[in-house]
C-alpha cells in the first residue's frame, strides 16, 4: 500500500515545470490570449517532444502507456504553469501520439471546442467562435460530430480537476508571497489573523481536494467527486487570491488574473459542480442498491 | 501509487471484520457518560483486548498484536464500519499511551499500560484550567517539591476534563517551578482520580449528559514515581500528546465513511422530502473520501519515517468541520424529528460540535497552519490583546 508519488513521477512534474518556466509559459500565455499563437505552438511541441499528448495512450499504439496517475501529475504542472491550447482534449480526452493539437466539443459536459483556431477539429462542424472570461482560451460552436466514450471523458474530467488543483496550488504560493510584502498599518498584512485564516482554509482545501484526485485516477472514487471538490478548493483559492491582493489583483495587467480567469472558465468547463454532483449522488445511491 | 493491501494485511482485515460482525453489540450501548453505559462500556473494552484489537498498534507485552501503521487504520476502518461502540478508553490509549511509550520508566510502562489496554484503568485528560485553554502555557496549577516524602504537592484547579467523572486516573500538568518562564517550569504527573485531596464534580454538556468534570486539588501527593518524564520538562512532553491529538491518531477515517453511508442511506429514504440537502449530502459523502484518502497519504508518509507535524492541524480542521456537516445534514433529512434527543444522529451531533473547540481550536489550528505551513509571519506580540 503506498499512496505517494514515485521519483519518477515527481522527475517528470519537475521537467515540465522547468521546461515551461525556461519558454516563460506566461508571456506565452499572454501573446496566446493577443492572438499570436506562434510562441504558444513551440511551446506546445516542445511539451509534445517529452511525451505530453501520448502520455495516456497504450504503448502497442506508439503511447506512452502511462498511468492516469501519470496524467494528474502532469496536469497538476500544467495548471501551475498555466499552459495554454487544448491540453485536456490532446492529452485526455483523446490522447495524440503524434504530438497534434486536436480539439472538440463533447456535451453536455464541454458544448464549445477550445482553440479549434489553431487545433483540428475531432468531429462535427465548427460554428460561431466565442470569447472566454479566460482569455487563452477560444471557444467554438460544433454542430453533429461523434460522441466520446464513457473512459475518455472521465479522463479529461480528470484532467481538468488535476489541473485546477495545480492553479489553485499557484494561486495560494503567489498570495502568500504577496501577504508577506505588503505592509498596512505598519506591519505585513500576512500577520493578520484575518488573513492567515483565509489561507490556512485554502492551504486545508487544497490538501483534500489532491487525495482525491489521485484517488479518482486509481478508481477509488467516481472522478466528478475529484471535480466537485477540485473545482471548489481551486475556486476559494481564487476568491481569497483576489481578496488578499485587494486592487492589484483585480487588475488585468497582474499575472494573478490569468489564473483567476483560468480557474473560474475550469469551475464550469467539463461539466458544473451541479452536474458532478448530480453524477456523485447517483454513484453513491446506485452502489448502496446494488451492494 | 498503489492502494492495493498485501496478502497478510488482507488476511488481518478479514479476521477483524469477521470477529466484529460476531462479537458487536446488536444495540447502541448506553452513553458511556452515564453510570451504566460507562460500566457496558469497560465490559466492551475487555471484550476486545482479550482477543487483541483494543490497541492492535501496541507490543505484544502490554496486550497489543504490533500492527503496523496501515493495519491500524485498517482496524479502525472495520470499527467504525461494523458500528462498533465508542471507545471509554480513548483518551488514555491515544493521548496518555504514546507519551508513557516515548517518555515513561520500564516500570511506568509495565504499571500503567496493561491496565489502560484491558479498560480496567480508564484515564482522564486534566490540562486545562478555568484561566488556561488554547494559551495552555498559562496554566497556574502548581506543584511544590516534597523531599521527606520524596514527591510533590499538587494544588488548583483543572476543568473541561473529558470522562473524568467515572475515571480511574488523572494526567495533567502542573507549574513545579514558580519562578520560571511560561513554557519552562512545568511538569507532567499522573495521579488517582481517588487519591486524598481530589474532588471531581461533573459538569454536565450540551446534551445534559457529565461528559467532563472540574477536578480540585488540595495538597494532593504524588510520588517521584508517578512524574512522566523529567521535572520541569513537562512542556515538551506534553507537545507530543498534542501532536497526537490533533493528528492521526483520535479520529481514523472509519468513523467518518461510517457515517457518510449512513447518510446517503438516510437520504434514500428521507430525501424526497428534501431535495434542497442533495448538496449537502453529496459533499459530506466526498468530504469523508477525501479524508480517508488523506489519511492514506499520511500513513505512507509515517510508515516512511515523515513525521506529523503541523499537518496535523490541518487534519483536525477538516475532521471536526466536516463531522458536523455531516451530522447537520442527518438532521435536516430528519426534519421535525430531528430534535429528539434519542436519535443516534442528534447524539453524533452533540459530539461533534466539541470538535473544532477541545485539542486546540480551530482558530489556534488555523494559526499554525498559516505560519508552520505558509510561513507567514507571526502575530506581534501584544497585539491579540
Amino acid at each position: 500500500m503506498k499512496f505517494e508519488l514515485t521519483e519518477e513521477q515527481t522527475g517528470f512534474a519537475e521537467a515540465i515545470t522547468d521546461l515551461m518556466r525556461s519558454a516563460d509559459s506566461v508571456a506565452v500565455a499572454r501573446s496566446w490570449a493577443g492572438g499570436d499563437t506562434a510562441p504558444g505552438v513551440k511551446l506546445w511541441g516542445r511539451l509534445a517532444d517529452l511525451g505530453l499528448t501520448a502520455l495516456v495512450a497504450p504503448e502497442e499504439d506508439g503511447g506512452l502507456g502511462g498511468t492516469l496517475v501519470d496524467l494528474v501529475v502532469a496536469f497538476e504542472v500544467l495548471g501551475h504553469e498555466l499552459a495554454v491550447g487544448p491540453w485536456i482534449e490532446s492529452a485526455a480526452l483523446s490522447p495524440q501520439t503524434s504530438g497534434e493539437m486536436v480539439t472538440a466539443a463533447a456535451a453536455p459536459l464541454a458544448p464549445y471546442a477550445a482553440d479549434a483556431q489553431v487545433a483540428r477539429l475531432l468531429s462535427g462542424t465548427a460554428g460561431a467562435q466565442h470569447a472566454s472570461i479566460d482569455s487563452t482560451r477560444t471557444l467554438t460552436e460544433v454542430t453533429g460530430g461523434e460522441a466520446f466514450g464513457a473512459e475518455a471523458l472521465d479522463r479529461a474530467v480528470l484532467a481538468a480537476a488535476a489541473q485546477l488543483v495545480g492553479a489553485g496550488e499557484r494561486v495560494l504560493a503567489d498570495s502568500v508571497t504577496y501577504v508577506k510584502q505588503r505592509k498596512q498599518f505598519g506591519r505585513e498584512i500576512g500577520s493578520y489573523q484575518a488573513i492567515k485564516h483565509q489561507l490556512a482554509d485554502v492551504r486545508i482545501a487544497l490538501d483534500f481536494a489532491r487525495p482525491l484526485v489521485f484517488g479518482a485516477a486509481l478508481g477509488e472514487v467516481p472522478v466528478s467527486a475529484a471535480k466537485v471538490y477540485a473545482a471548489d478548493a481551486a475556486y476559494l483559492a481564487a476568491r481569497t487570491g483576489l481578496q488578499v491582493h485587494g486592487a492589484i489583483g483585480y487588475t488585468a495587467e497582474f499575472d494573478l488574473s490569468l489564473w483567476l480567469n483560468r480557474i473560474r472558465a475550469l469551475v464550469t468547463a467539463w461539466g458544473t459542480p451541479a452536474y458532478h454532483r448530480g453524477r456523485v449522488l447517483e454513484a453513491i445511491t446506485d452502489q448502496k442498491q446494488a451492494g | 501509487m498503489d492502494l492495493t493491501l498485501s496478502e497478510s494485511e488482507l488476511a488481518f482485515q478479514a479476521e477483524v471484520r469477521s470477529w466484529l460482525a460476531a462479537n458487536v453489540p446488536a444495540e447502541p450501548l448506553p452513553s458511556m457518560d452515564t453510570e451504566a453505559g460507562w460500566a457496558l462500556h469497560q465490559e466492551w473494552e475487555a471484550k476486545l483486548a482479550a482477543e487483541r484489537l483494543s490497541v492492535v498498534s501496541w507490543p505484544r507485552e502490554v496486550g497489543g498484536r504490533e500492527a503496523s501503521l496501515i493495519e491500524w487504520v485498517i482496524f479502525e476502518e472495520e470499527y467504525y464500519r461494523a458500528g462498533a461502540p465508542g471507545r471509554v478508553s480513548q483518551n488514555g490509549i491515544f493521548l496518555l499511551a504514546p507519551i508513557i511509550f516515548d517518555h515513561g520508566t520500564p516500570e511506568q510502562q509495565a504499571r500503567f499500560l496493561p491496565s489502560m489496554a484491558t479498560g480496567e484503568k480508564i484515564w482522564a485528560q486534566a490540562w486545562s484550567e478555568p484561566e488556561a485553554g488554547s494559551d495552555l502555557a498559562s496554566i497556574r496549577s502548581t506543584a511544590v517539591r516534597d523531599d521527606e516524602r520524596g514527591g510533590w504537592i499538587l494544588n488548583g484547579q483543572k476543568t473541561w476534563s473529558s470522562r473524568a467523572t467515572y475515571a480511574h486516573w488523572g494526567f495533567g500538568l502542573f507549574r513545579s517551578d514558580p519562578d520560571s518562564a511560561k513554557h519552562a517550569g512545568l511538569t507532567y504527573y499522573l495521579f488517582p482520580l481517588d487519591a486524598e485531596g481530589i474532588t471531581v464534580r461533573a459538569i454536565a454538556q450540551l446534551d445534559g449528559e457529565a461528559g467532563f468534570a472540574e477536578i480540585f486539588f488540595d495538597d494532593v501527593f504524588v510520588p517521584d514515581a508517578d512524574v512522566l518524564g523529567a521535572p520541569g520538562d513537562g512542556w515538551r512532553v506534553a507537545m507530543s500528546t498534542a501532536g497526537n491529538e490533533r493528528g492521526l491518531s483520535l479520529r481514523s477515517p472509519g468513523r467518518f465513511c461510517a457515517a457518510a453511508d449512513r447518510l446517503v442511506e438516510l437520504w434514500k429514504l428521507n430525501g424526497a422530502d428534501a431535495p434542497q440537502s442533495r448538496d449537502a449530502v453529496v459533499d459530506a459523502w466526498i468530504g469523508a473520501q477525501a479524508y480517508r484518502l488523506f489519511t492514506w497519504g499520511t500513513v505512507t508518509r509515517l510508515a516512511d519515517g515523515g513525521e506529523m507535524g503541523a499537518a496535523g492541524s490541518v487534519n483536525k480542521v477538516f475532521w471536526s468541520e466536516l463531522d458536523i456537516a455531516l451530522h447537520e445534514t442527518g438532521l435536516d433529512l430528519l426534519g421535525a424529528d430531528a430534535e429528539l434527543l434519542e436519535t443516534p444522529w442528534m447524539d453524533g451531533y452533540v459530539f461533534s460540535l466539541s470538535g473544532p473547540i477541545y485539542a486546540g481550536t480551530n482558530e489556534i489550528q488555523r494559526n499554525i497552519i498559516a505560519e508552520r505551513i505558509l510561513g507567514l509571519p507571526r502575530e506581534p506580540k501584544g497585539a491579540a490583546k
